[in-house]
């Protein structure tokens, strides 16, 4: 009988704890089958987050290493230093790599480093049990923004795409989702994109990809993706911000 | 090889590329800027890296990445900044990594000033960071320890896989002195097959990691991690005695409070006093079992520091609180005078302390 799913090759056998319609448990395909797609297991580092990502080490096959909050971007510069012929990713949430994290960010973006940033924005902090993130949209409800998320005292989400666009450097920031098949799709050639300009030495490549938390949201999973859909999408619209090498091509 | 007239810390510099790191980050803070100058000039003349961070916290987390490679790795900074580092060497600790952080004192709390001190003492020797964990600390008394010590941090950070810094102060940083410069070697002499390297589909994945969810188990790392602190305690300390034979006052004193000991006990000597000084080379693991010892002959220890006094709990616990210690120290970015350790000999000469 022909196999027409199985597992990618860069997925361990390690069940995942993400909850029940959770995107991350996607995303986490995705990157396993471009990695796999590219053939490059074997000589990929790959950086987990704080977050609820954290346990990443367990679910890629690859080498991997465990960053401290928000300090992947660092990590992973340290790593492709030393390592120049190796391929660093790291898999990071909105606090980590938004809130916490931006100093790094930022720098890793402008200095070009060639890797590749995984950014999941799930406009909130899920590992914490569903606090306020740099990303949650405004009038959103959450733990720590209880009557909603007040623009006049905690100010407006970061749309980090667009803020990493005003740099001269980076090479290729594209905003996918994966809240329905097409846009699955769209993200998947992304990330493979993304992995496969580290390995042409092209430079900083982030992939914003808009997930769901549906336990945080306080959401079924269906109902989740449809906001998704209806409130994100919107306020992080999807496509390519900054593809350097094709605009010079032109 | 003939000797070479360096400041302390671009001693430092060339003793760790000659010990074979090719990997520095740093963050610019006086007074320890020369590193990061000299490792900006050669690093990319052979073939290393030299990066200057967006902060200390960065430069830190750079550091984690290229250890968990496998490679020898530094960075340097003074007392803010090696604050603002502790997160990252905690994480270093809790994964069981190799580096080298070079603090060169100043004085605190605060932003403080920038002449030096030794008031990290503390945060250097117990901990600094969260978690229980302890950094290999060696304390430099000239440029040529600047450089032999810079040498042995990369090495014993390597034989136990754990952090090691150098702590020195503004003074020994700044300094000119002859030295002879350690030999050169690629620093691969201990094989790290828990590097993560890429696993070359040749053999499971390597993981880098400190977060142990399950309590039994985080319980196991930290108590295995401290049978290899024992096995530090027991193998690797360093310290230097002098004019300790027959004294009746003993100084203890590291770095640059040490230098200036010196000269207060063969002032005291020659008032016939018999005055001697044990310098801790490695402050953790602290020298005890001297301490002990010299405890049971002698009238009392002054303790020399630039700080309110933070070694001296640790001689007080060293020789059980059997004999007086006494406090000479200067703060602030002062250094006490050889008369004001002259000073505080004689007080405990005379029981007066
Ligand atoms: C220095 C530090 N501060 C705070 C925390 C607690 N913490 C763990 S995960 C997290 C938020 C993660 O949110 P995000 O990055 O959005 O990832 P998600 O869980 O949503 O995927 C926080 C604040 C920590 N582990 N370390
Ligand atoms: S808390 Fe949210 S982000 Fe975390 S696993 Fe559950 S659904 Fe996913
Ligand atoms: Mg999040």
């Amino acid at each position: 009988m022909a196999v027409v799913f199985s597992k990618p090759k860069a997925l361990t056998d390690a069940p995942l704890h993400y909850c029940p319609g959770c995107t991350h448990g996607i995303i986490h395909r995705l990157v396993a089958e471009a990695i796999d797609d590219l053939g490059i297991i074997g000589k990929t580092v790959g950086i987990a987050p704080v977050g609820c990502a954290v346990m990443a080490y367990d679910y890629f096959a690859c080498d991997m290493v465990e960053a401290a909050h928000g300090r992947a971007p660092a990590v992973a510069t340290g790593l492709k230093r030393a390592m120049p012929d190796r391929i660093i990713f790291t898999y990071q949430g909105d606090g980590d790599l938004a809130s916490i994290g931006m100093a790094e960010t930022v720098h890793a973006a402008t200095r070009n480093e060639n890797i590749t940033v995984i950014f999941v924005n799930n406009a909130i902090y899920g590992m914490t049990g569903g606090q306020m993130a740099p990303t949650s949209l405004p009038g959103q409800v959450t733990q720590t923004s209880p009557y909603g998320r007040d623009v006049k005292t905690v100010g407006y989400p970061i749309k980090v795409c667009e803020l990493l666009s005003a740099l001269d450097a980076p090479e290729y920031i594209e905003r996918v989702a994966v809240n329905n098949v097409k846009n699955v799709m769209n993200a998947k050639k992304a990330i493979k994109k993304a992995f496969q300009n580290q390995i042409d030495g092209k430079g900083f490549s982030l992939i914003e990809v808009v997930s769901s938390c549906p336990t945080n949201w306080g959401m079924t999973p269906q109902k989740a993706l449809d906001w998704v859909e209806s409130d994100m999408i919107p306020y992080y619209p999807l496509g390519v911000y900054r593809d350097k090498s094709a605009k010079e091509a032109k | 090889m003939a000797k070479v007239l360096m400041k302390g810390n671009e001693a430092v510099a060339e003793a760790a590329i000659r010990s074979g790191c090719r990997h520095y980050f740093g963050y610019p803070i006086t007074p320890q800027t020369e590193i990061a100058a000299y490792m900006a000039k050669r690093m990319p003349k052979i073939g290393g890296t030299f990066l200057q961070a967006e902060s200390e916290i960065s430069a830190i987390n750079m550091v984690y990445g290229v250890s968990s490679a496998g490679r020898r790795v530094m960075t340097s900074s003074s007392s803010p900044g090696v604050s603002l580092k502790q997160e990252g060497i905690s994480y270093l600790a809790g994964s069981d990594l190799p580096a080298l952080v070079v603090n060169v004192q100043r004085g605190g709390p605060g932003l403080g000033g920038i002449q030096p001190s030794q008031s990290d003492y503390f945060q250097a020797t117990k901990g600094g960071g969260h978690g229980d964990y302890h950094l290999i600390v060696l304390a430099p008394a000239s440029v040529q320890e600047m450089a032999d010590l810079t040498a042995k941090a990369f090495d014993l950070s390597d034989k136990y896989r754990m952090p090691a810094m150098l702590l020195a102060d503004g003074t020994i940083g700044q300094m000119m002195e002859p030295v002879e410069l350690p030999p050169e070697t690629d620093g691969n002499a201990v094989e790290k097959p828990w590097a993560v390297t890429g696993t070359e589909n040749k053999r499971e994945h390597n993981i880098i990691n400190s977060l142990y969810l399950v309590p039994e188990q985080l319980e196991v790392k930290n108590l295995e991690r401290y049978e290899r602190y024992k096995t530090v305690e027991q193998n690797e300390v360093m310290f230097e005695e002098y004019m300790t034979e027959d004294c009746d006052v003993c100084v203890v004193a590291f770095g640059i409070a040490a230098r200036v000991s010196k000269n207060a006990i063969t002032a005291a000597r020659a008032k016939g006093i018999k005055a001697g000084l044990i310098r801790p080379i490695t402050l953790w693991p602290f020298p005890k079992d001297i301490i002990a010892k010299t405890a049971e002959r002698v009238k009392g220890f002054v303790s020399v520091e630039l700080s309110m006094g933070q070694m001296i709990d640790d001689i007080r616990l060293a020789e059980s609180c059997k004999k007086p210690v006494a406090l000479c120290s200067r703060v602030g970015g002062m250094i006490p005078s050889p008369d004001e350790v002259l000073k505080a000999v004689e007080d405990m000469e005379g029981g007066k302390f």
